[in-house]
């Protein structure tokens, strides 16, 4: 009898079967995401279009606080670490005295929607040309679980133990929307990332984003719905159903600014 | 040598830029100059003033308690720096708007009507520049002439049209000290209309 | 070059543009607004950055985001806008950015007033954000200090990875003196900026700047770092100028704007027939304490001024350690002190001294 030996994995891609492996832009490296936290799919989607662009050596992360607070380690590209809600201010001051880097925030949506609101909104306004990658999972993770300024109305958090009371907290923020309204943003869409065919469309969004901002175009800003098994209290597949099911029907997808020029990139 | 000057009047007599260029002339002459604006204890009171030092020495405070000459643009002016001056000191005042007696024996006063002088070279935003030709030639600090250099390299560019007449503003109330002869044309003062122009 | 009339907030603004300045960002107040103005009116001229930010905060992120790049960033502002700096300034000295901040200080606490102060003496100096770190604090009595030590901060805050104040009040800013401005600095080439920045990893490997370090054993070798750096800047840090101390029997000890206000309470007071002398701080962090200790056993009595409730006074009581009395006179509230004042209270102070020395060194 004889044996058939096995291949190395190295054989295997020798043989021209590699189909999907790491970009890159992203570290060999754990992350300390969740289970079934979708930042995962959001930083490599993010990391593929690096590639695809061939941006990576002239690109700079500004990392937010917030899950992703450690997303430097994640990607290989020169990074900074910004104060609560301040990335979009220090995306300007690199990109003004950088204006040949590729320069990205990413952050959450306390960090975006709340205490940084100011910050994002005056970017936005100035078109800073730099692109922002929005987290919005309705809900603080790393600090487990309390109120974001896009929680739902009537969803149970530890800060609004009895549900969200929108006559107490007012009503969840949309900050694609809101965004899209400033002259300075020329693309701003919203997507999700819970299922493949959501996916596909959040990868073509970001290169298109990271286009715009090559083009000296202004703010591209992607909204990307997200999920949070741990502090929705969920499993990963019920998460991503209730991103379907719950969350786009409050934040709907689509393109709320497509500015002239973004088109053509 | 040591001198400090108060320039006072209401915002927009130009206390401040009449300061201005006695610093501008005091440099020129390379001596050790100071311009501070209306700060301090002393600054309530509804007034735009400005305290200038100027000496031969490296300045320490630029403001004083009691300056050596004061330069009064109007009535409130007048009234709160008359008792500060330095004995023996002097105060120059505008007597176009300020109708008082001296109050005081131990310093000199030097009544100017600048606006009605300002007024009769066409321009009575000048009666600023009109009080401090008198102030120079009351007490000789520095040379006329330092002045009209400074009017030439300072004078603001929307200004410059005005510069012949501000040394013309200049000569004028320094003449009105040096001749000791009152220089208001009595009709003009009489006028209220011209006034108001 | 020759001696011009300067505005101080004017000069501190050109003498940070031949200093090499890249980029501001600032946010208009009084009474620091004219340094903005100017900054607004040159720097696009020069093919430099200038932005007017919606806050402190922002402006001061934004420095800090310049600054990653080893660009030569600064923001000026007065004193409310200083308190909203602090987070960033806190970040900035974790991560060892160099920065220059200007703080043309007004009458606090709260909206306070738009009169000349020297209450952010502690903000300044005692950390300026949460954390263990001290900046560097100048603080300029007059237009050229102002300007020679402006041009010099950007040089001092990147050979220590440091945030470097420049410690005016609103007077300094305010006021016109004659001073000659240096020459203009080349502005840094791409081969100097420094190793540490973050330009794009581009043929070697990527670079981190964070203040964020999650094991406590990492933060603690950082702290320790900063400790070891700050004592080498304290130890070669300290700057100050003595006037007449040689034989003086009282010392004033003042800073900015009220150290050069004592320079004629010394000329009055010796005219006087009184032997005082003046110990003026140029660097407030590091304090020069060791010289000031000095003096302390020459003199009879120490009198502190300031435009403030007493901070520096804390200073002076650490470095003298009871040698000799120690008196303070302050105002507040925008109220500029005047000589008279000062020597006033000088007198105070003689008139309290027991004529014969020893008898002083018997007091318990």
């Amino acid at each position: 009898m004889s044996t058939i030996p096995i291949p190395t994995v190295e054989e295997i891609i020798a043989q021209g079967n590699l189909v999907y492996k790491r970009p890159d832009a992203l570290a060999d490296t754990w992350t300390h995401y969740c289970p079934g936290c979708t930042h995962g799919i959001i930083h490599r989607l993010i990391a593929e279009a690096i590639d695809e662009l061939g941006l990576r050596e002239r690109t700079i992360l500004v990392a937010p606080v917030g899950c992703s607070v450690l997303m430097y380690h994640y990607f290989n590209v020169d990074a900074v670490e910004a104060a609560h809600g301040r990335a979009p201010a220090m995306a300007t001051g690199l990109k003004r005295t950088q204006p040949d880097k590729i320069v990205f925030t990413y952050q959450g949506d306390g960090d975006l929607a709340s205490i940084g609101a100011a910050e994002i909104l005056h970017a936005a306004n100035r078109g800073e040309k730099f692109t922002v990658f929005f987290i919005n999972n309705a809900v603080y993770g790393m600090t487990s679980g309390q109120m974001a300024p896009t929680t739902l109305p009537g969803m149970v958090t530890t800060s609004s133990p009895t549900g969200r009371d929108v006559a107490l907290h007012g009503y969840p923020m949309r900050m694609a929307e809101i965004i899209a309204g400033l002259p300075g943003a020329c693309y701003v869409v919203r997507r999700s990332v819970h299922d493949a065919r959501a996916i596909r469309q959040a990868k073509k969004a970001v290169l298109t984003a990271f286009k715009t901002q090559l083009a000296g175009l202004g703010l591209s800003m992607i909204e990307f719905l997200s999920s949070c098994p741990t502090n929705w209290h969920m499993l990963p597949p019920d998460a991503l159903a209730w991103i379907r099911d719950t969350m786009i029907p409050y934040f709907p997808l689509g393109d709320f600014k497509v500015a002239d020029g973004v088109e053509q990139v | 040598m040591h001198e400090e000057i108060i320039f006072s009047g209401f915002g927009g007599q130009g206390a401040l830029f009449a300061g201005q260029l006695l610093a501008y002339a005091a440099l020129d002459c390379g001596l050790h100059v100071t311009w501070i604006p209306s700060y301090g204890p002393e600054m309530r009171g509804g007034t735009a003033h400005c305290t200038v030092v100027i000496a031969d020495e490296p300045i320490g405070s630029p403001l004083v308690r009691r300056p050596a000459s004061v330069i009064a643009l109007n009535l409130p002016s007048f009234e709160k720096y008359e008792p500060l001056v330095k004995h023996g000191g002097v105060l120059v005042y505008n007597s176009s708007l300020i109708d008082r007696r001296p109050g005081r024996a131990d310093i000199r006063y030097v009544p100017i009507p600048a606006n009605d002088i300002a007024e009769a070279l066409g321009n009575v935003r000048q009666a600023n520049v009109v009080l401090l030709g008198g102030y120079l030639a009351a007490t000789g600090i520095l040379p006329l002439a330092a002045v009209e250099t400074a009017l030439d390299r300072h004078l603001p560019g929307r200004q410059r049209r005005f510069l012949e007449s501000n040394k013309a503003a200049l000569q004028r109330g320094a003449a009105c000290v040096l001749e000791a002869v009152p220089a208001a044309p009595a009709e003009q003062t009489a006028n209220p209309a011209a006034a108001a122009d | 070059m020759a001696r011009e009339l300067w505005k101080g907030n004017e000069a501190i603004a050109e003498a940070a543009i031949r200093g090499g300045v890249e980029a501001f960002f600032g946010y208009p107040i009084t009474p620091q607004t004219e340094l903005l103005e100017y900054m607004a009116a040159r720097l696009p001229e020069l093919g430099r950055t200038f932005l007017q930010a919606e806050s402190e905060v922002a402006a001061i992120n934004m420095v800090y985001g310049a600054a990653c790049g080893g660009v030569r960033a600064m923001t000026s502002s007065a004193s409310p806008g200083i308190s909203l700096m602090q987070e960033g300034l806190s970040y900035i000295a974790g991560s060892e950015v160099p920065i220059v901040l200007i703080d043309v200080m007004r009458g606090g606490p709260g909206l306070g007033n738009i009169q000349p102060s020297q209450g952010d003496y502690f903000q300044m100096t005692r950390s300026a954000g949460h954390g263990d770190y001290h900046p560097i604090v100048l603080a300029p009595a007059t237009i050229q200090e102002a300007i020679d030590l402006m041009y010099e901060a950007f040089p001092l805050a990147e050979k220590y990875r440091t945030i470097v104040i420049l410690a005016a009040d609103g007077s300094l800013g305010q006021m016109m003196e004659p001073a000659e401005m240096p020459p203009a600095r080349p502005l840094l080439t791409e081969a100097e900026r420094p190793s540490w920045a973050v330009r794009g990893a581009r043929g070697r490997e990527k670079r981190i700047i964070t203040s964020l370090f999650l094991k406590e054993e990492e933060l603690e070798a950082l702290n320790l770092r900063l400790q070891a750096k700050l004592k080498h800047i304290a130890e070669t840090e300290q700057h100050w100028e003595e006037v007449a101390t040689a034989d003086a029997e009282y010392l004033l000890v003042a800073f900015g704007t009220v150290g050069r206000t004592c320079k004629t309470v010394v000329r009055e007071a010796r005219q006087q027939g009184i032997k005082v002398g003046l110990y003026r701080p140029i660097t407030l962090w590091p304090f020069p304490g060791p010289r000031l200790r000095k003096l302390a056993e020459q003199v009879r009595g120490i009198l502190v001024a300031e435009m403030n409730a007493g901070q520096m006074l804390e200073d002076v009581h650490l470095a003298t350690l009871g040698r000799c009395p120690v008196r303070f006179y302050g105002r507040m509230g925008g109220v500029m002190i005047l000589p008279d004042e000062i020597l006033g209270a000088l007198h105070d102070l003689i008139a309290d001294q027991p004529a014969d020395p020893a008898a002083r060194r018997r007091e318990p």
